[in-house]
């Protein structure tokens, strides 16, 4: 185990910043994607002309 | 025998999933799938990352930005040469299923190839002191971000899709000539980026549990970017398809269930 407290596990160290900072971004860009996804899927569905 | 003709559509072989209609519902199953196994390795990749790899000796817990940075900077680059494959493919081919796969990889790709910048620098700054710097893997890897956007910003400016396609695959397959050069940038130039930790030829300079984790992430990153393509190349589809009787059939059953 590396981390004696939840506080500690936050610091990382004292690089709390660069390393959540990054964690975050990777969750940032893959939620946008997926919105971005969901929402392409309803507009191309929306499209098809309906019988 | 029979002498019956059996329709090309009925009879899987080599081209089978290479119509839209075929690969469809596929897609729609692998994207599930996918998106499960990468939920499931993350879980196991973030665990070792932050509970059970220990901390490093020169870089102390800033070095766990490379479970992710790693996985990030190989798919951006993967993505490429899958992508650029698929577009080859679609221009010798003339198939338009590898065409749609090209450009459903495209915006993942760039998505990666973004993260890879960002985390890196993130990276830099604790372990350099600069955030960015114009040395020979940066640039080379921001070169690639402009190839994934070139790429897409070509194809939005073209209506014709299969015009699109192939301009969109001639680019796509010149920008491969960048991939060797991030690949090896850190062995041509004397650069500020550290020389690969993981090679095929040499052991790796990293702990065991170290590349465990960084290995499931890369998996867990690999199986989402399948996965997302996935999704995407399925609206691609609709989108271009829209008119042909299968997609209307399909809307008038029920939707994508």
């Amino acid at each position: 185990m590396n981390w004696g407290s939840a506080a500690d596990f936050w610091a990382m160290g004292g690089y709390g910043f660069y390393v959540w900072g990054s964690y975050a971004a990777v969750v940032f860009v893959m939620a946008i994607e997926v919105g971005l996804l969901r929402a392409r899927r309803r507009r191309a569905v929306a499209e098809v002309p309906r019988k | 025998m029979s002498s019956v003709s059996v329709g090309s559509r009925s009879r899987p072989g080599l081209f089978w999933f290479s119509s839209p209609q075929t690969f469809f519902p596929l897609a729609g199953k692998m994207t599930v799938w996918f998106f499960v196994i990468a939920a499931v390795l993350a879980l196991v990749g973030l665990y070792i990352a932050f509970f059970v790899a220990p901390t490093d000796a020169t870089q102390g817990e800033s070095y766990r930005i490379i479970f992710i940075h790693v996985p990030a900077a190989w798919m951006s680059m993967f993505l490429y040469l899958v992508m650029a494959l698929w577009a080859g493919i679609g221009l010798v081919m003339n198939t338009r299923m590898s065409s749609m796969m090209a450009s459903a990889i495209a915006p993942t790709g760039a998505l990666m190839t973004v993260l890879a910048l960002v985390t890196g620098s993130l990276w830099g700054r604790p372990t350099w002191g600069t955030y960015w710097v114009w040395d020979a893997r940066l640039t080379s890897e921001l070169v690639l971000l402009f190839l994934y956007l070139g790429f897409l910003a070509l194809q939005a400016a073209i209506d014709d899709p299969r015009r699109a396609d192939k301009a969109g695959a001639v680019l796509a397959l010149v920008g491969v000539v960048n991939i060797p050069i991030i690949y090896f940038s850190v062995q041509w130039w004397n650069t500020l980026h550290q020389g690969s930790s993981v090679s095929l030829t040499r052991s790796p300079s990293m702990a065991a549990t170290m590349l465990t984790g960084m290995l499931i992430m890369a998996l867990a990153f690999w199986a989402y970017s399948i996965a997302a393509a996935l999704h995407r190349v399925r609206s691609i589809v609709l989108e271009r398809e829209k008119r042909t009787e299968w997609v209307r059939e399909l809307m008038a059953q029920g939707g994508l269930k």
